[in-house]
């Protein structure tokens, strides 16, 4: 029996396993997961599930009667452990092997380490999986005095959860400011302020050179300035690290990740990667990126499943991504990366404004906090090459969405 | 299992998706090309109103998180959310109707047409 094989169960291996059901796959379908639960939603990780407003059941994607009415084989609590392109097979740990026609990786990513001394400390978390939720969420309602390595998306996630859960929390940051490559200086500084006001130190222009404990339990952060902070739980979120090994022993192509085309297709034919394991050239970005968001897994996911099924559509989304911290929800379209001439739409003092990135005047990005719309139509402009003049974006009496019916002239 | 009335069908506008509250039920409509589509307008993933998406052709995009959703089946387009549930349209007298089956919040509906309130 041989069919699709998708490595990996989450946003991008199930999308792909769908969209090629949707163009018409007949084929068997098995997606091969190494987690023991059905697939489940991640973002809420960092955010509702740690406040206990979310719960298990609620995070999982699809039930097994939707996999089931779509024959989609779910091998979950199984690691694919190599791949056999001569014989066409993946063997797994328990040492079955599974034929395929077609292979898809999709096996994400994982928490980038800390390397310091003390860094092997009880007490020091990441935050990838369920698994990681559930432990944290434990350690949460102990802890005290937190240390958050990193103001990325996650750091800055987890440390508003704890700061509502109640927690003593400092925040460390190298760069000199918040989210400094994905978020205009304005937005950094709003949600500076935002994490002031929940009483989360964040640290600026620090690094954590050292960890030091008790009884081998985390018990103090020491800073590259001299600092030492005392902390019962550390949670470090520095990045992640493409999941590529599998890929990359098999003789595929891989530089940060398996490099893909626009269909999601390696080099060797039948070979596909979709979703955080992925590299591909990106448009809007201009460079050879790898992206980690749902939008991304999933819509790269998709193209992949209907590559499979025969039927061709170019991967050419705008990227997007969300962040929920407090009652602010972050929302980016575009990359903002190299704009040089920012305008702000609505009210910062009001927490409800975007920011329109332009790039040589051409519209390349926005940020909102707490305004959707604009969102959707940013994306739809971006897309569209169509780029208002930036007084027109950032005339609130303008109805935004009668930018995207802008002058023939100004499209790109 | 009731029809309840809901607007007169000049008052939708073609494109745009409009929602409303009937008892504790919210119900989105579309009118595309004429024709009128009703769903669930919170979406099925977290709480955002699908009447404060974008309707591209037959789909409709949720604000928050880009969940696209299919007004005349309410299937959601990708792996990561579940479906919406897709009401029936009846226009009557140019007035347009929906069959809410089976929705908890249409049992305490004492009439068989109701008003809804945008
Ligand atoms: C806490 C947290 C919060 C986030 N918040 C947001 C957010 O707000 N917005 C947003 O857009 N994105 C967010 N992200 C990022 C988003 O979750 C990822 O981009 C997305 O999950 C990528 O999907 P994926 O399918 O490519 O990979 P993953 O979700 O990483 O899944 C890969 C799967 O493959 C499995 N696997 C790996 N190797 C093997 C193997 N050899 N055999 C079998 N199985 C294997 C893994 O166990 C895993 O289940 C967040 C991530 C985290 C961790
Ligand atoms: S609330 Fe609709 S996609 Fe998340």
């Amino acid at each position: 029996m041989s069919g699709l094989v998708v490595i990996g169960a989450s946003y991008a291996g199930v999308q792909v396993a769908l969209s090629a059901r949707d163009a018409g796959y007949a084929e068997p379908v098995t997606v091969v997961g190494e987690e023991k639960s059905l697939p489940y939603q991640r973002p809420p990780l960092s955010k509702d599930f740690l406040l206990n407003e979310v719960r298990e059941p609620q995070l999982i994607l699809r039930d097994d009667a939707f996999f089931k009415s779509n024959r989609i084989d779910l091998v979950l609590g199984q690691r694919a452990v190599e791949i056999d392109r001569q014989a066409k097979q993946v063997a797994l740990a328990g040492g079955a092997r599974l034929d395929f026609d077609s292979l898809v990786i999709a096996t994400g990513s994982r928490a980038r380490r800390i390397l310091v001394p003390g860094a092997e400390l009880d007490g020091i978390c990441y935050l990838r999986s369920l698994t990681d939720a559930c432990d944290l969420k434990g350690r949460l309602e102990q802890a005290n005095e937190i240390v958050v390595v990193g103001g990325g998306f996650i750091g800055l996630e987890v440390a508003a959860s704890a700061a509502k859960l109640g927690n003593k929390v400092t925040v460390i940051e190298a760069a000199s400011r918040l989210l400094e490559r994905a978020v205009s200086t304005i937005v950094s500084r709003f949600l500076l302020d935002a994490h002031a006001r929940a009483g989360v130190d964040v640290r600026l222009g620090e690094t954590v050179v050292a960890m030091t404990g008790h009884d081998g339990r985390i018990a103090e952060v020491v800073l590259g300035s001299g600092t030492r902070l005392r902390a019962d739980l550390v949670v470090v979120g520095i990045g992640v690290i493409a999941n590529d090994e599998l890929a990359s022993t098999a003789g595929l192509k891989c530089c940060n990740g398996i490099v893909v085309n626009e269909h999601g297709s390696t080099e060797v034919p039948g070979i596909y990667a979709a979703g955080d394991c992925a590299n591909h050239y990106n448009r809007f970005a201009d460079e050879w990126i790898r992206m980690e968001s749902v939008q991304h897994a999933q819509d790269q996911g998709r193209v992949a499943g209907l590559a499979i099924a025969g039927s061709h559509e170019r991967y050419d989304s705008v990227p997007r991504f969300w962040s929920d911290q407090y009652d602010l929800k972050l929302q980016i379209v575009g990359l903002s990366g190299r704009s040089d001439q920012v305008v702000t739409r609505g009210s910062v003092e009001d927490g409800r404004f975007s920011v329109f990135h332009y790039r040589q005047g051409r519209l390349v990005a926005a940020d909102s906090i707490n305004r959707p719309g604009d969102q959707m139509v940013a994306r739809r402009l971006i897309a569209a090459g169509i780029s208002p003049a930036p007084e027109q974006a950032g005339d609130c009496s303008l109805d935004i969405k009668s930018l995207l019916k802008a002058d023939e002239k100004t499209v790109a | 299992m009731t029809w309840k009335h809901i607007c007169a069908a000049t008052e939708l506008p073609e494109g745009e998706p409009v929602g409303f509250k009937i008892g504790d039920q919210r119900i989105a409509l579309y009118k595309i090309d004429d024709e009128i589509f009703a769903t669930d307008d919170v979406c099925s993933h977290a709480f955002a109103l699908l009447s404060t998406g974008f309707l591209e052709g037959h789909l409709v995009e949720c604000p928050l998180h880009g969940a696209m959703f299919d007004v005349r089946d309410g299937r959601c387009r990708s792996g990561a959310y579940k479906d919406v549930r897709a009401f029936k349209v009846e226009i009557r007298d140019r007035e347009v109707y929906v069959h809410l089956d089976g929705g908890p919040a249409s049992e305490d509906v004492r009439d068989n047409v109701t008003d809804a309130t945008p």
